[in-house]
C-alpha cells in the first residue's frame, strides 16, 4: 500500500523539529524516528511486484555518540530543505551539501566531511515525512540519456525538445521528471530499450537504430538515477510503451535491470515511482553466448565475488523466477560473464543488425 | 702402554696429597658459589647479609628496626662498609662464633621462616674481607646492659674458627644491637642492581623498618611508615615428605625416641600415631622396635613407604606474610604510584614445607616502567631474574587477557611485587638469587598474579570508563549549538533557549543512555546492509 505523498512538506518538516523541542521541554533523550532502509525492512510485494519498505523503525538519539553527529547533520538537512522551500528554489543536492558545510566553531570540525554524509539523511527526511526529494526542491546531477521518436516539453523552461534532433548527446533526462516539470508529446515509438553503457548507446545512436526500429534508446550509464528510472516508469504508465532492458552478461548488469523493473532496497519507499514492473530483459546472457555463436575468448572468467553476488540474487525473492534461476545457475555453471562490449567481436553492428533485432522479433526475454 | 705406567700413582700415593678441607677453605676457593663473583656484586652481598641478620634478630626480639648503612671508599676499589641495627645484640660469648666460623648459628637446623638460614652468610662477608684486603673485622655488641664488647677478628681459614686480634669491653654508652664493619675490595655503582635498589627494595618490603644509607652519592633515609611488626613465623619440626634419606637417617640415628613409631610421631610435623604405624608396617619393620636396632638396609624402606601412604600437610600458620596492608604501604611511600592492587594467597605446601605468595601490583603516576620486585622471605633478590620461578610464572601469565599490553611480561607502567615466604626457600642456588620453579610455588605465584591482574584491569578500566565519559559529553556539547540552530529555523524557536535545553538534556539524562553503534531496534547483518545500500540503491 503507498499512501499519499505529501506534496509541500513544510508543515511536516517543522512537525519533525517541533517533536524534538518537546522532548527536550520533558527532559526526555531527543529521538528521531526514522524508517529503516535496508534488507531487513524491506519486502516484495507480489501485487505491484515492486520491492516495498516495511514498517521498521530506527531511533538516532542525541544522547548516543554514535548518533550525535548525524542527529545534528538530520537537523540541518531539514533546516536546509525548509529554507529552499521557503526561497522557492531548486537545488543540487550538492549545492545544499556546500550550503551546509562549515566548520563547528571551537571544535575544528566540519558539519558535513563528503556529500557521502548529506545524501543519505535526504533520503531519512523523504521517507520519514513522506515526501519527494522532487518536493524537496532539490535535484541531482543529470545523468541519463534518451534519443528517439518523442517531443518533451519542459514548461518551466518553455521549451520543447524534439529528441529525435539531438545530435551525437540526445536528449539529457533531467534529475527532476515529475509532470509539472517534464511532459510528454507526439510520441511515435512502438518501444522502449535501456542500454546499460553509454558506449552502446552512442552505437545505437549513431546507427539510427532508434529510427530503424522506431523506439527510444536510453541509458543511465550504469545504474540509472532517480530521474531516468522515473521517465522509463512514466514512458511506460502513460504512453503504455514495452520497456526492453540490455544490459552486460553478469550479476551487476541483471541487478542494474531488477532495480529498473522492481525498484532498489534503498530507496524502497518510491519503488511505486521509480519501478516498472512490466519492463522485459532484452540481453545479454550467458546463454546467448551458445545462441549468438559469441566466441569463447571474449568471456570473462567469474571471479569471487561475482559468484557471491550470484547466491545473493538467487536468494533475493525477485529473482526467484525459475528463467533467472536457470540463466544463473547456467553462468555459475560455465563459469564466464560478458559486456555488451563483446558483441562487436562478430562484427561492429553486429549488435544492432543481427542481435537487437533478432531478440525483438523472437521476443527472447527473461522476464 | 709402557711409558704411561711411570705416571701411574697408586691410591696409597695419591692419598698422601689427599686431605681433609675445612668449609672457609672450600669457600676461599668457590667464593663464587656465594655470590662473590664481581666486585661490585660483593659490597651488594655484604650489605644484603649483614642488613637481613640485622632485620631478622630486631624481628625475632619485636624490635622496629633501625637500620645504618654506611659506605665509603676508603682508596681505589676499597670500601669501609659499616652496618648497625638495634636489635637485641649477641651476647659476649657468642661473637667470636657467629661472625669467626662459617655455618655457625642455629638457623640450619630448624624449619622457621627466616631472612637467613644457612649460617655462612655474615660469616663470609668476614671471609670475603679478609681474602681481598687482609683486613679484620670490627663488631660492637651490647645487649642493653651497659656494656659494649668490641672485637677485632678474623676467621682462622685452617680451622673454621674466629681468630681474635683484639677485644675489650667498653662501658658508659646505654644501646643494644650489633655493628659490625666490614674493609673490603669492591666496585659501587648504582644501577639496576645496586646497593641502593636493595635498600630501596628492602624498605618497600619492611616499611616497619627505618632504613638510613650513607652511600658514596649521599644519605637515602627511608623512613618507617607503619609501627607494628608483621607476626611471629613459629618454628616446626621437618615434615617427613620434604625429608630426604641422608637427613632421615641423620635424624634416626640421633634421636633419643624409644622406638620407631615414636620417633616418627615426635620428629615429624603433623605425624600421628595411626600414620607412623602403617609406615612401618608399608616398610615392614617392627614400629615398637628401638630407632637404634633399624639396621642401614631398612632406612630406605622406611623413607619409601612415607611416600606411600596418605600423610597430613603440614600446619601453614606458621608463616609470616607481609599482609596486603604492609604490601601496598610499602609500595605506595617508594614508589608514589596511582594505585595499587595486592593478593595474598593462602598458604600451600611444596615437598612438605609450607610456603606462602603474596603479589602487589603498583601502577602509573612515578613509576614509567615495568620492573619485577622479587623477594623470598622479605629479601630483595636482585640478580638471576630470568632463573627465578617469579619471572617464569609472569611469562606465563596471559596479561592480555587482562587488557594489560604485553611481550611475554608486561610493558605496562607498573611494577609487580612479588613475595614468597616459607620455612624452607627453594633457592636454585646457595647465593640465594633465585627461587627454584617447583610446579606447586609456580601455580601459586601465577594464580596470584593472575588475580592481581585483574584487580588492575578493573581499576583501569574504571579510569578508561571516567575518561569515555567526559569524551561523551564534549560530545554532547560539540553538536549542540548547530542542533539548535536548525531546529530554531525549522521552528522559529529562540535558538539560545533550545541550546540551553540541549544542554540541560546532556546534563541530566547523559549518564542513562548507553551509546550503541547501531540505530536500528533489530541486529542486522551491518555487511549485507552495505553491500545493498553499495549495489543496489545507488544513484547519482
Amino acid at each position: 500500500m503507498v499512501k499519499e505523498r505529501i506534496k509541500d512538506p513544510r508543515e511536516g518538516l517543522q512537525g519533525f523539529a517541533r517533536d524534538i523541542i518537546k522532548q527536550l521541554e520533558k527532559i526526555q533523550n531527543p529521538d528521531m524516528t526514522l524508517p529503516v532502509r535496508n534488507l531487513s525492512n524491506i519486502y516484495f510485494d507480489d501485487k505491484s511486484k515492486l520491492i516495498m519498505l516495511g514498517d521498521k523503525v530506527s531511533h538516532r538519539t542525541y544522547l548516543n555518540v554514535a548518533h550525535t553527529r548525524k542527529f545534528m547533520q538530520t537537523a540541518m538537512v531539514a533546516s536546509g530543505c525548509k529554507k529552499l522551500l521557503e526561497q522557492g528554489v531548486t537545488t543540487s543536492i550538492r549545492d545544499l551539501f556546500y550550503n551546509m558545510k562549515r566548520t563547528i566553531p571551537k571544535f575544528n570540525e566540519e558539519t558535513f566531511d563528503t556529500q557521502d554524509e548529506s545524501d543519505p539523511l535526504i533520503e531519512d527526511i523523504e521517507a520519514s515525512l513522506n515526501t519527494l526529494r522532487e518536493n524537496l526542491h532539490l535535484h541531482a546531477e543529470q545523468k541519463g540519456s534518451l534519443v528517439g521518436p518523442i517531443t518533451i516539453r519542459e514548461p518551466n523552461f518553455d521549451t520543447e525538445n524534439d529528441c529525435a534532433k539531438m545530435g551525437a548527446s540526445g536528449y539529457g533526462i533531467p534529475s527532476i521528471c515529475e509532470p509539472d516539470t517534464v511532459q510528454f508529446r507526439d510520441c511515435k515509438a512502438d518501444f522502449v530499450i535501456i542500454v546499460e553503457k553509454d558506449a552502446i548507446w552512442q552505437r545505437l545512436n549513431e546507427d539510427r537504430f532508434w529510427k530503424k526500429h522506431n523506439c527510444l534508446v536510453m541509458t543511465g550509464k550504469g545504474q540509472p538515477d532517480r530521474g531516468t528510472r522515473r521517465m522509463i516508469n512514466r514512458l511506460h504508465s502513460e504512453l503504455k510503451l514495452p520497456i526492453y532492458v540490455c544490459a552486460d552478461a553478469d550479476v551487476w548488469g541483471f541487478y542494474i535491470y531488477s532495480v529498473i523493473k522492481q525498484g532498489s532496497i534503498n530507496l524502497s519507499f518510491v519503488s511505486d515511482r521509480l519501478g516498472t514492473p512490466n519492463a522485459r530483459y532484452l540481453g545479454l546472457t550467458t546463454q546467448d553466448v551458445e545462441k549468438f555463436g559469441i566466441p569463447k575468448n571474449v568471456t570473462i572468467k567469474l571471479n569471487e565475488g561475482d559468484k557471491k553476488r550470484a547466491q545473493e540474487l538467487l536468494n533475493y525473492v525477485w529473482f526467484k523466477k525459475k528463467e533467472w534461476e536457470h540463466e544463473i545457475k547456467h553462468m555459475l555453471q560455465v563459469g564466464y560473464k560478458l559486456e555488451l562490449e563483446a558483441l562487436s567481436s562478430k562484427d561492429i553492428r553486429f549488435i544492432t543488425e543481427k542481435y537487437l533485432p533478432q531478440k525483438i522479433k523472437e521476443e527472447d526475454f527473461l522476464p | 702402554m709402557a711409558e704411561l705406567k711411570t705416571d701411574v700413582k697408586s691410591a696409597e700415593e695419591l692419598a698422601k696429597t689427599q686431605k681433609g678441607v675445612s668449609v672457609s677453605e672450600f669457600f676461599e676457593k668457590n667464593r663464587h658459589l656465594l655470590g662473590y663473583d664481581n666486585k661490585i656484586k660483593a659490597l651488594l652481598i655484604i650489605v644484603k647479609e649483614g642488613v637481613d641478620n640485622s632485620l631478622d634478630a630486631c624481628e625475632e626480639a619485636r624490635i622496629l628496626p633501625d637500620i645504618y648503612v654506611k659506605m665509603e671508599e676508603v682508596s681505589t676499589e676499597k670500601y669501609k662498609i659499616v652496618i648497625r641495627d638495634n636489635g637485641p645484640g649477641i651476647i659476649k660469648q657468642n661473637i667470636p662464633k657467629v661472625f669467626g666460623s662459617l655455618l655457625y648459628g642455629s638457623k640450619f637446623h630448624r624449619l622457621r621462616q627466616n631472612r637467613g638460614a644457612q649460617g655462612l652468610g655474615i660469616s663470609c662477608a668476614v671471609m670475603y674481607s679478609q681474602l681481598t684486603t687482609g683486613e679484620p673485622v670490627e663488631v660492637l655488641s651490647s645487649t642493653g646492659d651497659g656494656k659494649t664488647h668490641r672485637y677485632k677478628m678474623k676467621i682462622d681459614v685452617k680451622n673454621n674458627v674466629a681468630q681474635i686480634l683484639e677485644e675489650e669491653t667498653l662501658t658508659g654508652k646505654e644501646w643494644h644491637g650489633v655493628q659490625i664493619t666490614f674493609v673490603c675490595e669492591g666496585i659501587y655503582r648504582e644501577h639496576k642492581q645496586s646497593v641502593l635498589e636493595y635498600i630501596k627494595q628492602t624498605a618497600i618490603a619492611n616499611p616497619f623498618a627505618n632504613v638510613v644509607y650513607e652511600g658514596p652519592t649521599g644519605r637515602f633515609e627511608f623512613k618507617r611508615t607503619i609501627n607494628e611488626l608483621p607476626k611471629e613465623p613459629k618454628e616446626i619440626p621437618p615434615h617427613i615428605e620434604g625429608v630426604e634419606y641422608g637427613v632421615f637417617e641423620r635424624m634416626l640415628r640421633a634421636t633419643t625416641a624409644r622406638s620407631v613409631a615414636s620417633f616418627l610421631t615426635t620428629e615429624f610435623s603433623r605425624l600421628g600415631k595411626t600414620t607412623a604405624d602403617e609406615i612401618c608396617k608399608v616398610a615392614g619393620i617392627d614400629s615398637k622396635i628401638s630407632p637404634r636396632r633399624v639396621e642401614d638396609k631398612d632406612i630406605g624402606k622406611l623413607v619409601q613407604a612415607a611416600k606411600q601412604v596418605k600423610l597430613i600437610a603440614p600446619p601453614t600458620d606458621v608463616l609470616s606474610p607481609l599482609g596486603d596492608k604492609l604490601v601496598e604501604e610499602g609500595l605506595k611511600k617508594e614508589l608514589n604510584p596511582e594505585f595499587v592492587a595486592t593478593v595474598s594467597r593462602s598458604p600451600a605446601v611444596y615437598r612438605g614445607f609450607p610456603f606462602q605468595v603474596e603479589v602487589g601490583i603498583a601502577y602509573g603516576q612515578s613509576i614509567t616502567e615495568f620492573k619485577i620486585i622479587r623477594l623470598a622471605n622479605r629479601v630483595p633478590l636482585l640478580y638471576q631474574q630470568g632463573d627465578c620461578a617469579i619471572t617464569k610464572s609472569a611469562m606465563e601469565v596471559d596479561w592480555k587477557r587482562y587488557k594489560l599490553q604485553a611481550d611475554k611480561l608486561p610493558t605496562e607502567p607498573m611494577v609487580l611485587f612479588v613475595h614468597i615466604c616459607s620455612v624452607w626457600v627453594p633457592f636454585t642456588s646457595e647465593s640465594k638469587e633465585a627461587i627454584a620453579s617447583y610446579p606447586e610455588i609456580m601455580k601459586e605465584i601465577k594464580l596470584a598474579m593472575q588475580e592481581a591482574a585483574r584487580k588492575v584491569s578493573l581499576y583501569l578500566s574504571g579510569i578508561r570508563k571516567a575518561e569515555y565519559m567526559a569524551e561523551r559529553r564534549k560530545t554532547f556539547e560539540k553538536y549542540a549549538e548547530e542542533t539548535a540552530q536548525a531546529l530554531s529555523e525549522l521552528t522559529g524557536d529562540n535558538a539560545k533557549k533550545i541550546k540551553e535545553l540541549i544542554e540541560k538534556v546532556v546534563a541530566e539524562k547523559a549518564g542513562e543512555f548507553e551509546d550503541t553503534g547501531e540505530e536500528e531496534e533489530n541486529g542486522v547483518d551491518k555487511k549485507k546492509k552495505e553491500k545493498d545500500e553499495e549495489e543496489g540503491g545507488e544513484e547519482e
